[in-house]
């Protein structure tokens, strides 16, 4: 089973190296114990295109789709058997991160 | 044909979290367990009185049940795994032993009070899953509409099943914080024992308020230490220790000031107070006792009075005080209005309870608080109108024969 943990920023900002170096160590745990899939920090909302191509016709849009005073900075995929094992984790990487999160379980098959 | 009706009710009181729990076990999930126990019950109800009630309803119930619950798997196709495959035989084996039983409801327990969901969800879907309420039942304990209380269990299990919550017991460290919610819902399914709602069930459900008694002793047995676990069983004992006193052989309720104290359970009292005086001697030490703590040595105060008369009400008001400053529920405003009453006159306590309505305005109790306090003021008119509207409201039968008796001795 895998869960989306999104890292919802409210304007604090990047990481500060502290918060890196512990993203890092808590990285290097989930690929150790077998929970790593995939992760990411992404560049602030103010950096992002809307397309909307649904006639065929692709209009870009400056800014992110939502503004909002909260935004995704970042995310991990983890692979979790259930949601208990999923909070943990994302406890603690909230904890690294020093940043809420959003735990999300994708659609299982 | 009536005592086939009884049994079936005797019956789904006793089996439904049985069946639930072990279909749940069985099939990973709680929405097919639900509707496979539902679809059983009203077998039953169809069947029973024609063929009679069998020997072992509990085992008809279950097999019945896993019929139905693989009936439906096959009509949706929707488990086509190997894994589920292999659960797709029937299953006619006897139920399990009482052990494992008691360890399914528990899991079955956490599993509906999982943090991951609302507290007011969790609530509802132990009420639904573990205590078989139904959802007109359990939206009446919350003054929710009943369409409300359907989509909120429903979004409750799609959320467990979506984001798989597990059906286990909780770890050691964990158990805790998680033994909260559970209490919340222990108690609620308390009181829905000891004030039934709706026209066609007893006034007090002793199964129901039983069966919470037992649950939370056996969260006790796990966690002897949680202050909180011991005040609610101490509570629930002080309260179950009034219920012979609590109905009129006419099926009336008896208020607190007029029943009779001989009537009451000695044993459960004794064994309450013991758990009471135990968390005192805790508070004594500087633990700060939490919300059942303190409506336990409430009870208690009640429970230590031979005769109304003689009851300690400073005593019940200080605990009140201290109660109203953990927990803003207007609910606790309105019972220590009741206290207020007695040390400083029903205009007082009018007073009080009057700032309550905006909160309260949809709740029986409110309506016959203030019906009571308008009486005793000798303001009939309005106390008469109080009592209609608390009439109206109140879902209990032997409460609302005590309301209509109280209105129709007005002057």
């Amino acid at each position: 089973m895998q869960y989306l943990i999104s890292v919802i920023d409210d304007g604090t900002g990047p990481a500060t190296p502290k918060e890196d170096a512990a993203i890092d160590a808590f990285n290097d745990r989930l690929q150790a114990e077998g929970h790593w899939v995939f992760a990411g920090g992404l560049a602030s909302p103010n950096t992002a295109t809307v397309i909307d191509n649904r006639d065929g016709q692709a209009l870009f849009t400056d800014g992110p789709f939502l503004e909002s005073k909260e935004y995704l900075a970042g995310f991990w995929i983890i692979e979790a058997p259930d949601l208990d094992v999923a909070l943990k984790l994302a406890a603690e990487g909230s904890k690294a991160c020093n940043r809420k999160i959003e735990v999300r379980p994708f659609l299982s098959a | 044909m009536i005592d086939v009706r009884e049994a079936i009710t005797r019956v789904h009181h006793e089996e439904w979290a049985r069946v639930v729990a072990a279909l749940t076990k069985r099939f990973g999930d709680l929405d097919i367990a639900e509707e496979a126990a539902a679809e059983a019950f009203a077998t039953a109800v169809e069947r029973w009185p024609a063929d009679g009630v069998p020997p072992n309803p509990g085992a008809w119930l279950t097999t019945t049940a896993n019929r139905k619950a693989i009936d439906r798997i096959r009509r949706e196709n929707k488990r086509d795994d190997k894994q589920k495959e292999a659960q797709m035989v029937y299953d006619d084996d006897p139920p399990e032993p009482l052990g494992a039983i008691d360890d399914d409801r528990l899991r079955l327990i956490f599993t509906c009070c999982h943090p991951a969901l609302a507290m007011e969800a969790r609530v509802s879907l132990t009420l639904r899953m573990v205590g078989g309420l139904t959802v007109p039942e359990i939206a009446r304990a919350f003054l929710v509409a009943e369409s409300a209380m359907g989509q909120r269990i429903t979004r409750a299990k799609a959320k467990i099943k979506a984001a798989r919550i597990p059906y286990r017991m909780p770890s050691a460290e964990d158990l805790p914080a998680r033994v909260c919610g559970v209490l919340a819902v222990l108690y609620l399914v308390f009181n829905e024992g000891y004030l039934a709602t709706g026209p066609d069930t007893d006034p007090i459900r002793h199964d129901l308020t039983a069966e919470a008694i037992r649950l939370t002793r056996l969260i006790r047995a796990l966690l002897p230490q949680d202050g909180e676990v011991t005040g609610l069983l101490a509570l629930m004992l002080l309260t179950e220790a009034r219920r012979p006193a609590r109905v009129s052989a006419s099926g009336e309720l008896v208020a607190l000031d007029e029943q009779d104290r001989g009537a009451w359970d000695a044993a459960l009292i004794a064994e309450g107070h013991r758990l009471v005086r135990e968390r005192l001697a805790a508070a004594a030490a500087g633990v700060a006792p939490g919300h059942y703590q303190i409506l336990a040595a409430i009870n208690a105060v009640h429970t230590s009075a031979r005769d109304i008369r003689d009851t300690d009400w400073s005593q019940v008001l200080a605990l009140y005080d201290q109660l109203v400053r953990l927990d803003r529920s207007p609910i606790i405003a309105l019972n220590r209005a009741i206290a207020v009453a007695e040390l400083d006159g029903p205009q007082v306590a009018l007073a009080t309870v009057d700032r309550l309505e905006h909160q309260l305005a949809g709740y029986h109790a409110y309506h016959a608080t203030r019906a009571d306090l308008l009486r005793r003021l000798g303001r009939s008119q309005q106390a008469r109108a109080a009592y209609d509207k608390a009439i109206d409201l109140a879902g209990n039968t032997a409460e609302t024969a005590y309301l209509t008796r109280r209105r129709d001795q007005l002057g």
